[in-house]
C-alpha cells in the first residue's frame, strides 16, 4: 500500500484529497462527515464579515444527458457568524487532529486580516488560504478577484498576512486574468507559503428563453457567477502548469483545483506539479463518497507504476509540456479505421469533410458504410478518432521513422519559414483541397 | 394452461393487451434521445419507408423542441404517431441503427417518435395550415391510412377533399386490424381527429362506392380520384366444413376483437391457420383472450413463414404452440367446428408435397383462417381502363401513383398487396403530390 500522505508547505494531511472552500465546507458537520468518508483535508468555506445570500444560487451546463458538466454559483462567502465557525473548527480538530483544516479568509483592511488570522489560528486551523478569487459579489466590494486581478494589491495583502501568520499560508488565485504568472509572482514575492488555483471563472451559464434572465434567476434578474466543474479542468491544468514551470514560482507548492472528479484528474494535476488537490463540484454532485473512487484509483496507479509516495511522480509531465515552437514538425501520424469495429455511423467522414481536411472517402457501393482514410490527405489531426463512438476503432498510427526532428524554432534559426503571404514554404501548399464547385456535388437530388 | 386470465372487464382487457411500446416519460425520452449518434446519412432514414429525418427529430427532442420534433415527423409522415407505435421498427429504422453493430441496444426510435407526436397533439402545440383554396376537388375512396395521408397532403396543397368510407369509422385497418397491444383505438382515432380538425378534409361515412353510377358521379364531381380501398375480406380456403359455426376469417375476427374487446367470447381451443403476420397477431390475441390451447398451423417450415420472426416469438411467448409442415384438408364438425384435419407436408425442390397416410386431426372450438385476403376486384372492375397485375393489384406509376386511367391515382394495400401502415402513409402522400403535379400542368 503506497503512502498517500502529504506535507503541503508544512500542512500535513493523510492524503492529497482536500475539499475546496465552498458549500461542502460550510459547517463542522460537513467537514467531519467528509473526513469520516476519507477526505484528508478541507478548506473551510471562506470566513470574513458574514454576508447575506440570495435565493437561487447555482446554475449548470448539462451536456446531453450529463448533468453539471459545468457548474456556476452566485453564492458568496460564509453567511454564518465567525464565532460559530471558529467553534466548529475547534471541534473538528479535536476529532480529527491529523487531518488538515485550512481556513479560507477574505476581509478588507490590514487590521481585519491580522485579527482574523489570529482567530483561526487560535481555533486550531492548520493553515490559511487567502481567497483572492471569488469573481462575483465580493469583487464588487473590492475583495476576492478584485484583489487577484491586481498583483500589486495582492502582494501587499499577502505581506500583511505573512507578518502575523504562524501557520502556512496558501494564496488562492483567480483565473479571470490574462496572465496567471503575474498574480502568482506577486504571491510569491509577498512571501506566501503556497498557491492554490483555480478559483471559479466569471460566467453566465445560460439564459431563460421565456423570462430573458440569466441562470440562476433571482426574481427575474441574474448576474455573472463563478464557473467550475468538469468543463473547467483544462483551463485549471494549464494555469497550474504556468506556475509550476515558472523559475521563480516552481519551488512554491501548488494545490490544484478545477473540475476534479476522478483519480485520473488527480493524477493529471499531480503530474503537472500539484502537491494537493481540492474538489468541490464533484462533491456537490455526488456527495463525499466520491473520494472512494479517487483513493482506489490513485492507489492502483501508484502500485502499477511502483510509486511509494506522490512525491515520486509529482511534476513528472512537466518536461513534456513545452512550447509549440519546440514540437517536432517531422512527426507524422495518420488515422486508421478498423473495419471490423466500424459501425458505420460515418461521423468521422462528415467531421473530416466538413470540419477538417477532406481526408476520408465514402463509397456507398453495395450499401457500404465503412469509410476509408485517404492517407495522402490525412494531416493526422485526430478529429475522426475523437468523434468515433466506438472504443479503439480509429487509431492514429505513426508514419515517420523517428529519425528526423525539426522544430519551428530550428527552422526560424535557419531562416526556413514562410515569410510572405504566398510563400512556397506554406505548410499546406501542396496539400489536397477540393475545388469550390465540388461542394455542390453534395446537394440532395 | 393459459398464461392469461380471461378478461372480464375493459381494465382486464387492457392488462392482457398491455402496450408493447408504451408512451415514454419525459425522463425516458431525455435519456434515450441523448444516446442518438446523429449519424451522417443515417441508415435509419433510409430504412424508413417514408424517410423521416430521424436524427433530426431525436436531436429536437433532446434540445426540448418537442413540437419541432413532431413537425419533422409529420412533415414526412402524416401518420407519424400511429407509425411510431405500430411500425415493425425492429426490422425498419431500429433494425438499421448502427448501435446494433456494437452490441448496444438500438435507439428506441418508434417510442421517441410517438413521444414527440403524442406530446404535440395532447398539448395542441403543432398546427397545420391548409393551403389557399385552389377550387379543385378530389375524391378519395376509403378512409384508411393511404387516403388520410393523401387527404392531408392535398389540403396543404389547397384542394378540397372528400373521403368516401364504407364503414362508420376512419383509419381502416389501423383501428380495425392492428393487434390491440400495439395501439389503442383511442390513440388511432385521436391522431385522425387532430389531423382532420386542423386540415379540414371531409369524410362521408357509411357510403360505400358500389355501382357504376357511383363511379360516374365521382368522375363528374371531382378533378381526380384516389383509390385507397385496401384489400378485402379473408379469402376462402375452399375446404369442406368452411361454413361451420366457429370458422372465422382473421381480419373479421380481429376487427370484432378491436371493437368489442373483453365482450368477445373466445373458446378454450383455438386453431389459427397461416404463417403471416396476421396469423401471428390472431394467435397472440386469442391467447391473450384466455384461450387455453392456441395452435398455429402452417403448411411450410418455420423459415418460409412470411411473418416477422419477432411476431412469431411474441405469439410463442403468449403461450401459442406452433405446428409446421401441416396442410389443412378438411374442417371437421356437424354444426359447430370440432377440429381440423391436416396432412403432413414435405418440401421437395421448393415444392410442397403431401405425405401419404399422414393425416391427423387437431381438435378445436374455433378456427381462425389467416391465409390471406381477397382483393377488391369487384369494386376495381367498376372503373374503366384500370390495369391490374396478375395478383389483382392496381398498377401505378411508381412516382406519381397515377393508374392507367389518368383520372385515378391509388396507394396503400390496393397497390402493394398488403404492407404496413407506414407504406400506405408514404404512398398516399406521394399520390397527392402526383395529383397536384398532374392538375398543375
Amino acid at each position: 500500500m503506497p503512502d498517500l500522505s502529504i506535507n503541503f508547505a508544512g500542512i500535513k494531511s493523510p492524503n492529497p484529497f482536500w475539499l475546496a472552500s465552498a458549500p461542502p465546507t460550510n459547517s463542522g458537520y460537513q467537514v467531519m462527515k467528509a473526513f469520516d468518508a476519507g477526505w484528508g483535508g478541507a478548506v473551510w468555506k471562506t470566513l470574513g464579515v458574514p454576508v447575506v445570500n440570495v435565493s437561487s444560487r447555482y446554475g449548470s451546463i448539462n451536456y446531453r444527458d450529463t448533468r453539471m458538466a459545468g457548474f456556476n454559483n452566485i453564492e458568496l462567502i460564509t453567511d454564518r457568524p465567525l464565532s460559530d465557525n471558529l467553534k466548529e473548527i475547534e471541534e473538528v480538530k479535536k476529532y480529527f487532529p491529523d487531518h488538515a483544516v485550512i481556513a479560507s479568509l477574505m476581509v478588507e483592511s490590514q487590521e481585519e486580516w491580522q485579527q482574523i488570522i489570529k482567530d483561526v489560528e487560535n481555533a486550531g486551523a492548520d493553515g490559511i488560504e487567502l481567497n483572492f478569487g471569488c469573481p462575483h459579489g465580493m469583487c464588487e466590494r473590492g475583495m476576492g478577484s478584485a484583489v487577484g486581478q491586481e498583483p500589486e494589491v495582492l502582494q501587499t495583502i499577502v505581506s500583511w498576512v505573512m507578518e502575523v501568520a504562524q501557520v502556512p499560508v496558501i494564496t488562492k488565485l483567480t483565473p479571470n486574468i490574462s496572465h496567471i504568472v503575474d498574480p502568482g509572482l506577486a504571491a510569491v514575492r509577498g512571501g506566501t507559503n503556497a498557491i492554490s488555483l483555480i478559483n471559479t471563472i466569471k460566467s453566465i451559464v445560460g439564459i431563460d428563453l421565456d423570462t430573458y434572465a440569466p441562470y440562476p434567476v433571482v426574481d427575474g434578474k441574474g448576474t455573472n457567477g463563478g464557473y467550475c466543474g468538469p468543463a473547467v479542468k483544462p483551463i485549471a491544468l494549464e494555469m497550474v502548469k504556468e506556475l509550476t514551470q515558472h523559475p521563480e514560482i516552481k519551488n512554491t507548492p501548488v494545490s490544484g483545483i478545477g473540475g476534479i472528479e476522478t483519480w485520473r484528474d488527480i493524477v493529471e494535476f499531480i503530474l503537472l506539479g500539484a502537491g494537493s488537490v481540492q474538489v468541490c463540484t464533484a462533491v456537490m454532485h455526488y456527495g463525499f463518497g466520491i473520494v472512494r473512487e479517487m483513493e482506489a484509483g490513485l492507489v492502483q496507479f501508484m502500485n502499477d507504476k511502483n510509486y511509494n509516495t506522490i512525491y515520486d511522480f509529482i511534476g513528472k509531465a512537466l518536461p513534456n509540456v513545452t512550447e509549440w515552437k519546440h514540437l517536432n514538425l517531422k512527426h507524422k501520424v495518420v488515422a486508421n479505421i478498423n473495419p471490423q469495429k466500424c459501425i458505420g455511423c460515418d461521423l468521422c467522414y462528415i467531421a473530416c469533410d466538413d470540419g477538417a481536411h477532406q481526408a476520408i472517402k465514402l463509397d456507398r457501393t453495395n450499401g457500404n458504410r465503412i469509410p476509408e482514410i485517404i492517407d495522402e490527405n490525412c494531416v493526422g489531426c485526430n478529429l475522426c478518432a475523437l468523434v468515433c463512438p466506438v472504443e479503439e476503432c480509429i487509431t492514429m498510427e505513426k508514419r515517420d521513422d523517428g529519425k528526423q526532428h525539426v522544430t519551428w524554432d530550428q527552422r526560424t534559426q535557419l531562416d526556413d519559414i514562410p515569410t510572405s503571404f504566398n510563400d512556397d514554404r506554406a505548410g499546406g501548399k501542396h496539400h489536397y483541397v477540393p475545388t469550390v464547385q465540388d461542394a455542390l456535388k453534395h446537394r440532395s437530388k | 394452461m393459459s398464461l392469461y386470465k380471461r378478461p372480464e372487464s375493459e381494465l382486464e382487457f387492457q392488462e392482457n393487451f398491455s402496450q408493447k411500446k408504451p408512451l415514454m416519460s419525459d425522463s425516458e425520452a431525455f435519456y434515450e434521445s441523448a444516446r442518438c449518434l446523429f449519424c451522417y446519412d443515417a441508415p435509419c432514414i433510409s430504412a424508413c419507408p417514408t424517410g423521416i429525418d430521424i436524427p433530426l427529430f431525436i436531436k429536437q427532442i433532446q434540445s426540448k423542441n418537442t413540437s419541432g420534433a413532431a413537425a419533422t415527423i409529420f412533415d414526412t409522415n402524416w401518420l407519424g404517431n400511429a407509425c411510431g407505435k405500430i411500425c415493425p421498427t425492429g426490422v425498419l429504422c431500429e433494425g438499421a441503427c448502427v448501435h446494433n453493430h456494437q452490441d448496444v441496444p438500438p435507439i428506441q426510435i418508434g417510442r421517441l417518435q410517438n413521444y414527440a407526436t403524442e406530446k404535440a397533439m395532447s398539448q395542441n402545440s403543432l398546427h397545420f395550415t391548409p393551403g389557399e383554396a385552389n377550387g379543385k376537388k378530389i375524391a378519395l375512396v376509403g378512409a384508411g391510412p393511404a387516403s388520410i395521408a393523401c387527404a392531408c397532403e392535398l389540403r396543404i396543397l389547397g384542394y378540397h377533399v372528400d373521403i368516401f368510407e364504407a364503414k362508420d369509422k376512419p383509419t381502416g385497418l389501423t383501428v380495425f386490424g392492428i393487434a390491440p397491444y400495439k395501439i389503442t383505438n383511442d390513440e388511432v382515432l385521436d391522431e385522425f381527429n387532430y389531423l382532420q380538425s386542423q386540415l379540414g378534409f371531409n369524410v362521408i361515412y357509411n357510403n360505400p362506392i358500389i355501382s357504376k353510377n357511383d363511379i360516374k358521379q365521382l368522375e363528374n364531381d371531382y378533378e381526380a380520384i384516389f383509390i385507397g380501398v385496401g384489400i378485402g375480406s379473408t379469402a376462402s380456403l375452399n375446404l369442406q366444413g368452411e361454413k361451420l359455426n366457429g370458422v372465422v376469417g382473421a381480419v373479421e375476427w380481429i376487427e370484432e376483437l378491436r371493437m368489442n374487446h373483453h365482450n368477445v367470447v373466445v373458446p378454450d381451443r383455438v386453431l389459427v391457420i397461416g404463417g403471416g403476420n396476421t396469423a401471428m397477431d390472431a394467435a397472440s390475441e386469442a391467447a391473450r383472450m384466455g384461450a387455453t390451447e392456441v395452435t398455429l398451423a402452417y403448411r411450410r417450415d418455420k423459415m418460409s413463414m412470411s411473418a416477422y420472426d419477432f411476431e412469431h416469438k411474441l405469439a410463442v411467448s403468449a403461450g401459442v404452440r406452433s405446428i409446421f409442415q401441416a396442410q389443412p384438408v378438411a374442417i371437421l364438425g356437424e354444426h359447430e367446428v370440432t377440429g381440423v384435419q391436416f396432412v403432413k407436408t414435405l418440401n421437395i425442390e421448393g415444392k410442397l408435397a403431401y405425405v401419404d397416410g399422414s393425416e391427423f386431426d387437431i381438435p378445436c372450438d374455433l378456427v381462425i383462417k389467416a391465409t390471406g385476403q381477397g382483393k377488391q376486384v369487384k369494386f376495381l372492375q367498376l372503373i374503366s381502363d384500370l390495369s391490374l397485375d396478375s395478383k389483382n393489384r392496381i398498377v401505378v406509376d411508381p412516382t406519381s401513383y397515377q393508374t392507367s386511367n389518368p383520372k385515378y391515382f391509388a396507394g396503400g394495400d390496393v397497390v402493394n398487396g398488403g404492407a404496413e401502415v407506414v407504406n400506405a402513409a408514404f404512398e398516399g402522400k406521394m399520390a397527392a403530390i402526383g395529383i397536384h403535379n398532374k392538375l398543375s400542368i
